[in-house]
């Protein structure tokens, strides 16, 4: 690392000019989201592309804990997004180890079946998924949820776990087996143990996808109490006007469970878990 | 310990026909050291014998026991990767107990049986490092001392030695012979290496294209080898091969020039005459059996390598044993030990050879 430095000054600066110019980018929403969950409601428009508000407020944070369904519809996020990340990966974990290792009849069938599923438009298939939902009566579940956004990130997440099955050597699980262990006890072993980031990476990627998802939600869901976040969002949104304080408010909130969750996984994210596991 | 019996064995990969008609009878606690070019089925033949790798025809028996179903883990065999194969996420300590771990045996015991493995082969200061944090010989070594540790009754290597430095291969090369005599443990040993062939081997089998050329000790293979890829495989520099047409008790080189070989069988079938760089004597000019220039010379301290070019023939290696005052150049007489010389039919295989019969 020193020795870049030393060789190019101009080349690091341009470097940490490059990532300061997309931090920037990329997280000034986050900001604007959180500047104006501080700024009282008069303010909002008085004041407008400040960069700061004159005046802090934490009562839009309030009155959407305690004078909102805030709380319920994050609690049914919560759930969903848990349920759905969880089934999915042990699914896609399976899924994926078989593409990696096994050669089956059929294999190059079935990736592409879930190739295609990826091509349609959400759009599309939306009134088909109702009518399926409606006639299993589980319209305004969240169990209707879990299960339509785990079908949705199979196929991406079942790629994503087996390029990581991919990256650990069958050298490994070999050896494993060669030591006494069973295929199964080789994979608990030796191959998970490995698959750890790959594990996280999938947990996190599906948590995300199903945290922020409204289309079906929205389709799907019309109760109240099983709204979740998303779609409770929009009841910020009246006809006469949008409580933007409130609304960013809950967006700040909702926030915070996608960051801790990746703070929990981030160190199972770290790369060179596999090193030196052969000679190279 | 072992006795492993290979029957006709064979395998597929879909169509393609990589192993056909492999036979052979390792003896209990034999060395046997498979060698052949790249692609030629020397992995897949151990993978076999591992229960890697599924067997597609034949037989393949451990002590009169059939193996062809058998899962790896039932056949008791150890194997020592191509790639060292140790877990990234376990500790030295962890990866040599690894297989005491499955099994089941007590903590004590397992710690000290690494204990004991770990200073055979000078790991016991390194039993809390990672995998990542070894050198490539240390690697070998801790892959070394997983197979060690579990008293199997046979080894396997593949190619253990491939990624190391000159030294340290002389130095692993020597441990594995010790291994092999101190648990005198039947090995199955692949290699590309002559010299790793040559020393550790009781019987070399040379592979080639999914079929076994020859099976032998070592000094078999170099003093008789059956066909033309073994000659020129086995030995160092390679056997100079040159064409010949029968003659009545000899042949003649395409110079003109005579090699009786009276006493050696049926010539008539004589297509080319192969002789070991070491086995042509360098003789004063004109009085050879015939002349020489050399082009080249090697000096390597030991033995003097010359690349001589012969009218009529072409280029041809020679080695003399010491230094030699040869310089590129100078003019040369050249005779072949009549005593070593192979004779080749058109389709590689053997006629016979001096030693042989004069014996
Ligand atoms: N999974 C596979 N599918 C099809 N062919 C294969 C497969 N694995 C190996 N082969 C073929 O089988 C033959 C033998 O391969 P093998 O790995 O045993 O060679 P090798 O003698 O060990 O070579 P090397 O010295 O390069 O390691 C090769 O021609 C290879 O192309
Ligand atoms: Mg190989």
């Amino acid at each position: 690392m020193s020795d870049t430095t030393r060789r190019n000054p101009m080349l690091m600066m341009g470097k940490s000019a490059a990532i300061t110019f997309y931090l920037t980018f990329a997280l000034f929403p986050l900001y604007w989201l959180l500047k104006i969950a501080l700024t009282p409601d008069r303010l909002i428009f008085t004041e407008g592309t400040n960069l700061a508000p004159s005046e802090i407020t934490f009562s839009n944070f309030t009155s959407v804990l305690f004078k909102t369904d805030f709380l319920s519809y994050f609690g049914n996020s919560l759930i969903v997004s848990l349920g759905t990340a969880a089934v999915t990966t042990v699914i896609a974990a399976g899924a994926g180890y078989a593409f990696s290792r096994f050669h089956f009849s059929g294999k190059k069938i079935i990736i592409a079946v879930m190739l295609i599923t990826q091509m349609f438009p959400l759009l599309m298939i939306i009134a088909p998924i109702y009518k399926i939902i409606a006639s299993f009566g589980l319209l305004n579940s969240l169990s209707s949820l879990i299960i339509v956004y785990t079908a949705f990130n199979i196929p991406f997440a079942t790629f994503l776990m087996q390029s990581f099955f991919d990256g650990i050597p069958r050298d490994l699980e070999e050896a494993a087996m060669m030591e006494g262990c069973t295929r199964f006890q080789a994979l608990r072993k030796v191959v998970i143990p490995l698959t750890l980031p790959g594990l996280g990476a999938t947990l996190g990627f599906v948590f995300t996808a199903a945290w922020s998802e409204l289309l079906f939600a929205l389709m799907l869901i019309s109760k109240n109490d099983t709204m979740t976040f998303p779609v409770g969002l929009l009841t910020f949104v009246s006809k006469f006007s949008v409580d933007w304080g409130q609304m960013m408010a809950a967006g700040v909130l909702a926030l915070i469970p996608s960051c801790l969750f990746f703070i929990f996984i981030q160190r199972y994210l770290v790369q060179g878990l596999t090193s030196g596991a052969v000679k190279g | 310990m072992a006795r492993m019996e290979i029957k006709n064995l064979m395998k597929r990969y879909g169509q393609t026909e990589v192993m056909r008609d492999i036979n052979l009878d390792i003896k209990d606690g034999e060395f046997i050291v498979l060698v052949g070019p790249s692609g030629c089925g020397k992995s897949t033949l151990l993978r076999m014998i591992a229960g890697l790798e599924p067997i597609s025809g034949g037989e393949f028996l451990i002590d009169g026991l059939r193996m062809n179903d058998m899962r790896p883990r039932d056949r008791d065999i150890a194997m020592v990767f191509q790639s060292y194969a140790l877990y990234p996420h376990m500790d030295v300590e962890r990866n040599m107990g690894f297989s005491m771990e499955i099994r089941g045996d007590d903590k004590i015991k397992r710690k000290q049986r690494v204990l004991e493995a770990a200073k055979v082969l000078g790991l016991e200061n390194l039993l809390s490092r990672y995998p990542k944090e070894l050198s490539g010989g240390q690697r070998q070594r801790v892959a070394m001392g997983r197979a060690i540790i579990r008293d199997p009754r046979a080894f396997l290597f593949d190619e253990p030695l491939s990624n190391l430095d000159a030294s340290l291969r002389v130095e692993m090369r020597l441990e594995i012979a010790r291994l092999h005599k101190r648990l005198g443990a039947t090995m199955v040993y692949v290699t590309h290496d002559q010299v790793e062939a040559l020393t550790l081997a009781d019987r070399i089998v040379v592979l080639e294209g999914g079929n076994i050329q020859q099976v032998g000790s070592p000094l078999e293979l170099y003093e008789r080898p059956a066909n033309r890829f073994v000659a020129q495989f086995i030995g160092s520099p390679t056997m100079n091969i040159i064409p010949v047409s029968p003659a009545k008790n000899g042949v003649t080189l395409a110079n003109g020039t005579k090699i009786s070989l009276s006493d050696m069988l049926d010539l008539n079938a004589a297509a080319e005459l192969g002789i070991r760089p070491e086995h042509i004597d360098v003789l004063p000019y004109g009085t050879g059996d015939f002349d020489a220039e050399s082009e080249v010379v090697e000096h390597l301290g030991s033995d003097t390598n010359l690349f001589v070019r012969v009218d009529g023939i072409g280029p041809l290696m020679v080695r003399v044993h010491g230094n030699v005052p040869n310089q590129p150049g100078d003019k040369i007489g050249l005779r072949f030990q009549l005593h070593n010389t192979h004779i080749f039919s058109a389709d590689g295989q053997s006629l016979g050879q001096r030693i042989t019969l004069a014996a």
